[in-house]
């Protein structure tokens, strides 16, 4: 998780309600390869998604984002897609706890951006610049046990501790 | 100040005297479930724990059901993931094909759903058990594999909703009438991180069956938690099924809850929601004309035997319509077991329709009745999103199993008082 580090990327906009089953469809569930699933990545509402998109892209959208399933493959497939950050007026909770445990930055704001515009996410200051209409925007850090999961490497790392604390 | 149910249950199981919304706390699990796709995730972070590492035996429940019998070899590897992962570490809770069934009526079937326990899954509709009054919530397949070897996970506190539906219900409204009029009035994310509590007359009347397809959809209004405190209707099913004791959990009097929405009962008509949301809602009898290709009957929302008994009653003696593949898959073999003595089987088979034992299949649009381009479903299940039983225009319109059976004869979405 580069909290520490600015990022940069080109924005993939979306709508509200973008749901799990249009992050991965169902039928690609065979398989938890973040690579593998990336193929698939918004196949049915963004076809040109999974060919265009880059390592570093940005994913901008409105509330609501990524309700539906439990399923994990879905901030996997963005992960494997390269996408660096989702920033979006409100998420799904459950696609919010799968994020935050498996290491996709998330961003609750809401944010003045069309696809392909070009942003940069400063974490430490929380600031997002829209680099193309030249726009700025605050946003308010995660809660302190969260950023503390994340920074210690997510729920892996912290298990592994607490299975370490359990047998000294 | 007092606590609602989510609030007492939490407070109890993260070991406090009282929490409150917003907080976020560690709190002792109860029962960890992960199915068959979110189960190989699962194993694989598991491993990561290091050979040390096993599964809390008592509190891991396996249960295949996504794609089980399998559709095709990449499923089956998944499937083996989880049969494989039960032999290694002997866990007792592992509900093979032809034993199981829909993983949320297994859960409820097998005794693990009990009031005031805390339940995780790593399926979004485990907020099911919330019927029984347990505060039960899906998770990720990376928090589920850290429970099964801490047997805690961190909470966010849930802000509470509580809902109140007064009065006497009609004819052929049933709990997924109610829930779907809800999720229509308030959105699909209208209960979003919040915990749902469901109160009143009409709530208190409905079978636990119809109370499960309440708390079932809580997710799909963007809820942490639906649930219903518990009653002599839940303690009752529980004899001689339950595993272990259990506490009833109600909320204080002076509970204090973000907002209260009441409707009144004999508002609420059969319910369809149409493409492509669950909120998009509107009653059965003023849909017009909208021929259909699939009724499909089943899933975690509306598989139990009552609702197959609903279907049942309207098909007797009637027949699917010929431009219609009516499907009915009862969610467990329980379900289809109960189904097969009481006729209910027979009945279905007899008006032309596909009768299919226990799994999700066709719900996700997997396999087992998957639409083409331009085909349209009436369906007791509790999603409608673009693409979600198969084609990406094909189209879903969610309904209570009276609709699905009414609109099976008729070969349009129906209103079953039409039949009358």
């Amino acid at each position: 998780m580069p909290l520490y580090k600015k990022i940069k990327g080109r924005v993939w906009r979306f709508g509200a309600n973008v749901d799990t089953d249009q992050i991965i469809p169902a039928e690609y569930l065979i398989t938890a390869d973040p690579k593998e699933l990336a193929k698939h990545a918004f196949e049915k509402v963004k076809p040109e998604f999974a060919q265009q998109v880059k390592a570093g892209d940005i994913i901008v959208a409105d509330e609501n984002f990524g309700c539906g399933s439990s399923r994990e493959h879905a901030p996997r497939a963005l992960m494997g897609a390269g996408i660096s950050v989702v920033i979006a007026k409100s998420f799904a909770r459950i696609f919010f706890r799968n994020s935050i445990n498996i290491g996709l930055p998330l961003i609750e704001a809401s944010v003045d951006a069309e696809e392909g515009d070009e942003l940069e996410v400063d974490f430490s200051q929380g600031i997002i610049k829209n680099l193309t209409k030249n726009r700025e925007y605050t946003f308010k850090p995660l809660p302190e046990f969260l950023l503390n999961l994340l920074e210690s490497g997510g729920l892996v790392e912290y298990t592994k501790r607490e299975l370490e604390k359990a047998q000294t | 100040m007092g606590a609602t149910i989510s609030e007492k249950i939490l407070a109890k199981k993260a070991g406090k005297r009282e929490v409150s919304p917003g907080e976020i706390v560690e709190a002792e699990v109860d029962y960890v479930m992960v199915n068959d796709i979110t189960g190989l995730p699962a194993f694989e972070v598991f491993k990561r724990f290091g050979e040390r590492a096993k599964p809390i035996k008592e509190k891991t429940v396996l249960i295949p059901d996504h794609y089980v019998p399998n559709k095709d070899i990449p499923s089956a590897e998944q499937a083996k993931a989880m049969r494989e992962f039960a032999r290694k570490y002997n866990l007792p809770h592992y509900f093979e094909v032809g034993r199981g069934g829909v993983c949320h009526q297994v859960m409820i079937e097998q005794g693990f759903v009990a009031p005031g326990r805390l339940i995780v899954g790593a399926d979004s509709h485990t907020c099911s058990y919330g019927a029984l009054g347990a505060f039960a919530t899906g998770v990720g397949s990376t928090e589920a594999a850290s429970v099964m070897a801490l047997g805690k996970l961190w909470f966010r506190v849930p802000e509470s909703l509580r809902f109140v539906v007064e009065g006497k219900l009609g004819k052929y409204v049933m709990g997924k009438d109610i829930i779907l009029h809800i999720i229509g009035d308030i959105g699909v994310d209208g209960a979003l991180y919040k915990a749902m509590e469901f109160y009143g007359s009409a709530i208190t009347s409905l079978s636990l069956a119809d109370r499960i397809s309440i708390a079932n959809m809580a997710i799909e209004a963007g809820g942490k938690a639906g649930i219903i405190p518990p009653d002599e209707k839940v303690f009752e099913y529980l004899k001689g099924r339950v595993r272990g004791a259990y506490e009833p959990v109600y909320a204080d009097d002076d509970a204090s809850y973000e907002e209260t929405f009441t409707y009144d009962a004999k508002e609420i008509p059969p319910t369809v929601a149409k493409p492509f949301l669950p909120s998009n809602t509107s009653p059965a009898s003023e849909l017009g004309d909208i021929t259909i290709d699939q009724a499909y009957l089943g899933s975690c929302t509306n598989g139990r035997i009552e609702d197959l008994r609903v279907a049942a009653k309207i098909l007797r003696g009637r027949k699917v319509h010929p431009n219609v593949r009516m499907i009915v898959v009862p969610a467990t073999q329980e379900v289809y077991q109960q189904a097969i003595r009481e006729g209910l089987v027979e009945t279905f088979v007899e008006a032309g329709a596909f009768v299919s034992g226990p799994t999700c299949g066709a719900c996700l649009g997997g396999y087992m009745g998957v639409l083409g381009k331009g085909e349209r479903a009436i369906s007791s299940t509790n999603r409608n999103f673009i693409g979600r039983m198969g084609h990406k225009e094909s189209e879903v319109y969610l309904a209570n199993p009276a609709v699905v059976a009414a609109s099976a004869v008729t070969g349009r979405i129906t209103d079953p008082r039409e039949l009358e």
